[in-house]
């Protein structure tokens, strides 16, 4: 039985989540954002942040501050409310070296879709996607709109640590990495882009929401790049649109 | 310099306050104290407000040494010894540590949370906005290790309190069922409130893996990605309940069948590996009810905090006469 989204359900006595699909869909994942600057903009009592994800808006509360069935409420009507494409857009130019020691697993990749390593960085660079939500580390940037045709299985054995930057396919999924961490995702590339630098201001970069083209560029461009973006330099260009 | 530097302690001594908030949409686990009542009770104790930045002792406990200035210093947790100075401090009582003197607090005995408060806390920088140590992320900083020197922000004597012990709450941890409870057989929160389980050697700040009777799905034992918090039992493929804590991810891909209410969460940090966990499943309107009145039992502990006389050491006294010596000689 598929549930009438969207719908408000209590995830204990500190948070609530609207849900609007159970789904990875761009315009499910629309209404979430649009959600999110709707309670952003109401100032709703009790709220003490929000975290958007792909398919609903988790709402943190103070359990001592809310009134549940009246947040609820209020919840469910910015909800109804929530339509997609009435955000304003960012989109980021992200630099990246595809392959090589920059994404390890491009060449294997590619002999499992029949391409070669040239097509699919044709295809991964020739995308717009979209910022579905960030999650799992500080940063780490989940990105919807991967060409299908390199849509890849994670690995059976996870590695223990991939490096900071790393743009990685994972299922239908492709991600643009943060710090070191372990991950099963396959790597394709790299870039000098810090999605989080804690002596930056921002510290991040990029929101749920945004969207993200690369640019492919040399070895010896993403070093220099790599030196600006440790000292601090955004390095991704951001038009809004 | 003032402050306590660190002689040894267990790995998983790390700094913590109330948490870090507002960073979750990017990513940035809270953290935080595992066990706020005492945490906030060490920080009564120490004549602090009760979100202070504490030590927190994970099991292992560990020794200091006061550099220069003085501080109140007071210990929390369940059956844990606080020595200062070599004599032994009695529960629910804060000492005062003398340069040179040693900071000597014991392994957790019955338990798995202990704080160590000093009074004014510590001279620390924050990082986004809290002092509170993630060791996944390194947001924060990382746990306390040999050398490592903790300021003092206010290095003077403060006032020495105690608190008469009083009874633990017990009873069983308490769930509220969902958010995703349907994608479970019918049965499984019927066998998640009624079998006892018992904590894994493999939890840790990030959570509690409870083993006991699995739990089933119905069907796939992933979901689309969505939020998670401290408190969130989500349930991977292997069917183990596993109780989301402060170190937690903001997101997850595991269908989640109830939530802890955030009143039993510090005292689910206090169960060790090996001990048993109890649940029994409320209702969100009997959650906010826990929650409230942990916070008022709180309140009411922390008013009962009373000051006490202090009983002068020799060397305070020998201290204070130095001191007065001085002052007549001008």
């Amino acid at each position: 039985m598929t549930p009438a989204y969207p719908r408000v359900v209590p995830c204990g006595d500190s948070a609530m989540s609207v849900e609007f699909g159970d789904k990875v869909d761009a315009d499910v994942n629309q209404r979430v954002i649009a959600l999110d600057h709707a309670v952003r903009e109401a100032a709703l009592p009790g709220v003490v942040e929000c975290v958007p994800t792909y398919r609903s808006l988790l709402v943190h509360v103070d359990p001592l501050a809310v009134g549940h069935a009246k947040l609820s409420l209020a919840l469910a009507r910015l909800a109804r409310d929530a339509h997609a494409g009435t955000t304003r857009r960012r989109r980021w130019r992200v630099p990246v070296v595809y392959g090589g020691d920059y994404g390890v697993d491009l060449e294997e990749l590619a002999a499992l879709h029949g391409l070669s390593p040239g097509e699919v960085v044709e295809l991964h660079a020739g995308s717009v996607y979209r910022v579905y939500m960030i999650g799992f580390m500080p940063g780490f940037t989940y990105l919807g709109g991967l060409d299908s045709r390199l849509a890849t299985p994670r690995r059976t054995t996870p590695r223990k640590s991939i490096p900071g930057g790393s743009v990685s396919i994972g299922g239908a999924q492709s991600a643009i990495g943060s710090i070191p961490s372990p991950s099963g995702w396959q790597l394709i590339g790299r870039t000098p882009v810090r999605c989080f630098h804690p002596g930056r201001d921002p510290v991040f970069l990029f929101e749920a929401g945004d969207e993200i083209t690369f640019e492919r560029v040399r070895a010896a461009r993403w070093k220099r790049l790599a030196a600006r973006s440790e000292a601090g330099d955004v390095v991704a260009v951001c038009e809004t649109g | 310099m003032t402050g306590l530097r660190v002689v040894d302690c267990g790995t998983g001594t790390t700094v913590q306050d109330r948490g870090r908030f507002g960073l979750r949409r990017f990513g940035v686990s809270t953290s935080g104290t595992m066990d706020l009542e005492s945490a906030a009770l060490a920080n009564a104790l120490a004549g602090n407000p009760p979100e202070t930045a504490c030590v927190e002792f994970q099991m292992a406990g560990g020794r200091f040494v006061v550099e220069d200035g003085q501080a109140t210093i007071a210990l929390s947790g369940p059956d844990c010894m606080l020595r200062v100075g070599g004599n032994s401090v009695p529960d629910g009582c804060s000492a005062r540590g003398e340069p040179g003197d040693v900071i000597e607090v014991g392994p957790v005995r019955s338990g798995v949370f202990a704080y160590l408060a000093v009074g004014g806390g510590f001279d620390l920088p924050r990082m986004m906005g809290s002092l509170s140590v993630h060791r996944r992320s390194g947001i924060g900083g990382r746990a306390l290790a040999r050398g490592d020197l903790l300021p003092f922000k206010a290095p003077e004597r403060g006032k020495l309190s105690r608190i008469e012990p009083a009874a633990a709450f017990a009873g069983p941890i308490r769930f509220v069922p969902g958010p995703q409870h349907d994608h479970f057989e019918a049965a499984a929160l019927e066998v998640l409130a009624g079998n006892p389980f018992f904590v894994r050697p493999d939890s840790d700040r990030m959570a509690y893996r409870l083993d006991g009777p699995r739990l089933l799905h119905k069907a796939e034992p992933n979901i689309v990605s969505d939020g998670v918090l401290a408190g969130s039992i989500q349930v991977p493929g292997d069917g183990i309940p596993t109780v989301l804590l402060r170190d937690c991810q903001t997101t997850g891909g595991y269908p989640k069948i109830a939530t802890v209410v955030s009143a039993d969460l510090g005292r689910l940090a206090q169960v060790a590996p090996g001990g048993i966990v109890r649940l029994s499943s409320v209702t969100l309107e009997e959650a906010v009810e826990a929650a409230r009145d942990s916070a008022e039992r709180l309140r009411a502990r922390i008013a009962a905090v009373r000051p006490v006389r202090s009983e002068p050491t020799t060397e305070s006294l020998l201290g204070t006469n130095l001191v007065d010596g001085v002052t007549d000689g001008r």
